[in-house]
């Protein structure tokens, strides 16, 4: 036990700084976001992500959002287990042919309003595998988009930017 | 050719018309014919091989029909069998009985080539799911990648546990947490597990299919998009295949470069998941500190290589990254600070009662069944299976640099992560070892297609297990068949067997210590 105390002080809080740039892009975004928040989700947005056909890199990042680092709990935004409680749903890959049901039904069992944000280029425009016999391609061929992360897989503070730029359509 | 694999050609030749395959690069490639297939396998798994891989291709443009291929290896030494089926004939007689490995590989084969392996136990729809029509093969070249497939009504008959108190948890395709998807079913008396049968194929986005489509420059990008999470092991492995078929060798110092991403990709991800598995254990506070050394690695990628997880800076023939002193330097320091660290967590797991309470004997892979199944990895290895890539396989520079192999016989959950760890320590060794001999000369050596018809094929031990992959060049140059081989496809089975009298409440943390690739099986 002494030892994890010891390990908790020593780390202290290690959310920020990172390097100049970074740093200023996730404060300034998380301060934007925490306002926005504040004001068009009583204080607390809840997220579902789908994996609608992505190589897992999305997810990587998408994770990385909820790390000590980037930490996006405390403007607010947490991932959830239920689409029941969700206020945004992320989807990241192509749409493949096996996924579109479930994610149909994802997004009807989120109460209205929602939003949806697609995740990286994949979620755009079916990125490297495009559209075929197995892939539907961008995720606004399933359902209505309303913001688009670009990157391949972009990067947490992207991923928190796109959220904001999803939060502030409402 | 050593004398133990000769003795065997000798002993197959015997039993039948066998002549050694010249187009088949990077492995000892024989041609049996069509009824020999199976009896090759018996003979290769008394010889004590394991089952690698086992595909088809259509090879229609060559004016053949169908071929199918199996690979095999035992120690050092790769094999491939590859039988042409005569035209008109789809079908091959099953490996399955031999090496129970191939029992997802064949149904794949069915669905996605119609082929039929005759004899094999179960061909329910893999991968393809049952609403697909039953005729369409879109692995066949007369299949067009861009007709949409139309939906159709069928039921997908699961395996059915009766009796008193047996009841069904279904979870999934959509997982609660930030993951992959794929189907689980589970029957359980109580909290206990009865059985688990797995349903995957929902991230299938037709990866084989769409090499076939793409310039080879273009389907390196792509391979290293398979598994996110392994970008540079497939991308490297894609190139070495592509490169064995070609003949072209890269230089010395973009495969030193190779070698120490494919080591820092195998850092990252063994840090992010050793901190998962105790957040599974609702020991969050490791998986705060585990992520916080991942996110350093990846910064350090960021700086030094230009992408956190180093995608698309490995192509064909070289590297599309550099080490300058300065980046030289900046992963040195961030092992130095990062090691120390890592090391202090590891203390932490050690020491801790209620997290040893839910890793020890969880989730128990026997090595006997590790073994009958063909699994790979680190999920090998911590079942007492002696294998790794880059002992087996030593391509340059791992010829020079021999990691250490963990290894373990518990097969818990516990020895899962011991061995990670210890391979998180080898890893900072082995890289440390390349920068300081990292040799100078150019990043790229040029480039030609293979010659058409040759293949190639390579195994590069990316931090999940032994990836594979098999490249055919088309008549004219481009690529007619690549074949992934994610070490998931083979360790997907151990799950089920694993989990078979854990408690359902265990299952997460069972399944994250596998952590498994469901888009790199999927394809």
């Amino acid at each position: 036990m002494l030892k994890i105390f010891h390990q908790i002080f020593r780390t202290g809080i290690v959310t920020e700084p990172l390097d100049h740039v970074e740093e200023a892009k996730v404060t300034l975004t998380g301060s934007m976001l925490e306002e926005e928040v504040m004001k068009r989700f009583s204080g607390s947005v809840a997220i579902r992500l789908v994996d609608a056909g992505s190589c897992n890199g999305c997810e990587l990042e998408i994770s990385a959002v909820t790390n000590s680092i980037y930490n996006c709990e405390r403007f607010g935004i947490h991932f959830t287990a239920s689409p029941r409680f969700a206020d945004l749903l992320l989807v990241t890959g192509p749409v493949s042919r096996n996924m579109e049901i479930a994610l149909r039904r994802t997004y009807n069992a989120m109460p209205s309003p929602k939003l949806v944000v697609a995740v990286g280029d994949c979620g755009y425009n079916g990125g490297i595998f495009g559209c075929s016999y197995a892939s539907l391609g961008g995720v606004g061929n399933v359902l209505p988009v309303d913001a688009y992360i670009h990157g391949c897989p972009p990067t947490p503070s992207q991923i928190l930017n796109g959220i904001l730029k999803a939060i502030r359509k409402i | 050719m050593n004398e133990k694999i000769q003795n065997l050609i000798r002993y197959l030749t015997s039993k039948g018309a066998v002549s050694i395959d010249a187009s088949v690069n990077g492995a000892i490639a024989l041609d049996v014919r069509k009824t020999m297939f199976s009896q090759a396998a018996k003979i290769l798994k008394e010889a004590d091989f394991r089952l690698v891989a086992e595909w088809a291709s259509d090879e229609t443009f060559f004016d053949r029909g169908f071929v199918v291929y199996a690979a095999y290896n035992n120690g050092s030494d790769y094999l491939v069998i590859k039988s042409e089926m005569p035209s008109g004939e789809s079908s091959f007689p099953t490996l399955t009985k031999h090496f129970p490995g191939a029992y997802r590989l064949e149904r794949q084969i069915d669905s996605l080539f119609g082929l039929n392996p005759g004899g094999h136990p179960d061909l329910r729809p893999w991968i393809k799911h049952e609403d697909w029509p039953e005729d369409s093969y879109p692995l066949r070249k007369s299949f067009d990648a861009a007709t949409p497939v139309r939906r159709v009504e069928r039921d997908y008959k699961w395996a059915k546990a009766q009796g008193e108190g047996v009841f069904e948890i279904a979870v999934g395709p959509v997982h609660a947490g930030i993951i992959e998807p794929g189907h689980f079913r589970f029957q359980a008396v109580g909290e206990d597990i009865i059985n688990l049968e797995t349903r995957l194929g929902y991230v299938h986005k037709g990866i084989e299919k769409r090499f076939e489509a793409l310039s080879w420059a273009t389907a390196v990008r792509l391979s290293g998009r398979v598994s996110g999470d392994s970008t540079v092991a497939h991308a490297v492995a894609f190139c070495m295949a592509a490169e064995e078929a070609a003949g072209c060798v890269p230089p010395e110092r973009a495969r030193y470069l190779r070698a120490i991403m494919i080591e820092r990709e195998r850092i990252a991800n063994h840090l992010g998941d050793i901190g998962a598995i105790c957040n599974d254990t609702a020991f969050a506070f490791l998986h705060y500190q585990f992520s916080i050394l991942r996110e350093k690695v990846l910064r350090t990628n960021l700086k030094v290589f230009g992408h956190r997880l180093m995608m698309d800076r490995v192509v064909l023939c070289g590297v599309d990254a550099d080490l300058t002193k300065v980046g030289t330097d900046a992963i040195l320091s961030e092992i130095k600070e990062i090691s120390g660290e890592f090391e202090r967590l590891v203390r932490i797991y050690e020491d801790n009662p209620s997290l040893e309470d839910r890793v020890f004997g969880t989730g128990v892979l026997k090595p006997e069944v590790a073994k009958a199944l063909g699994v790979v990895g680190f999920v090998a290895r911590s079942s007492g299976q002696k294998l790794d890539g880059r002992l087996q396989n030593p391509f340059p520079p791992y010829d020079k640099f021999v990691p250490r192999m963990p290894l373990l016989k518990s097969g818990d959950v516990h020895a899962r992560v011991w061995v990670r760890i210890e391979e998180v320590r080898e890893s900072f060794r082995l890289v440390k070892e390349l920068l300081g001999e990292l040799p100078n000369g150019p990043l790229v050596a040029g480039w030609v297609p293979p010659l058409p018809g040759q293949s190639g094929f390579s195994v590069v031990e990316g931090w999940r297990g032994e990836i594979v992959y098999w490249v055919q060049c088309a008549p004219d140059r481009s690529i007619n068949r690549c074949m992934v081989r994610d070490p998931s496809s083979m360790n997907w089975l151990a799950i089920e067997q694993a989990i078979r009298g854990n408690i359902v409440p265990d299952f997460p943390l069972c399944n994250k210590s596998f952590n498994q690739s469901y888009s790199g099986h999927d394809l």
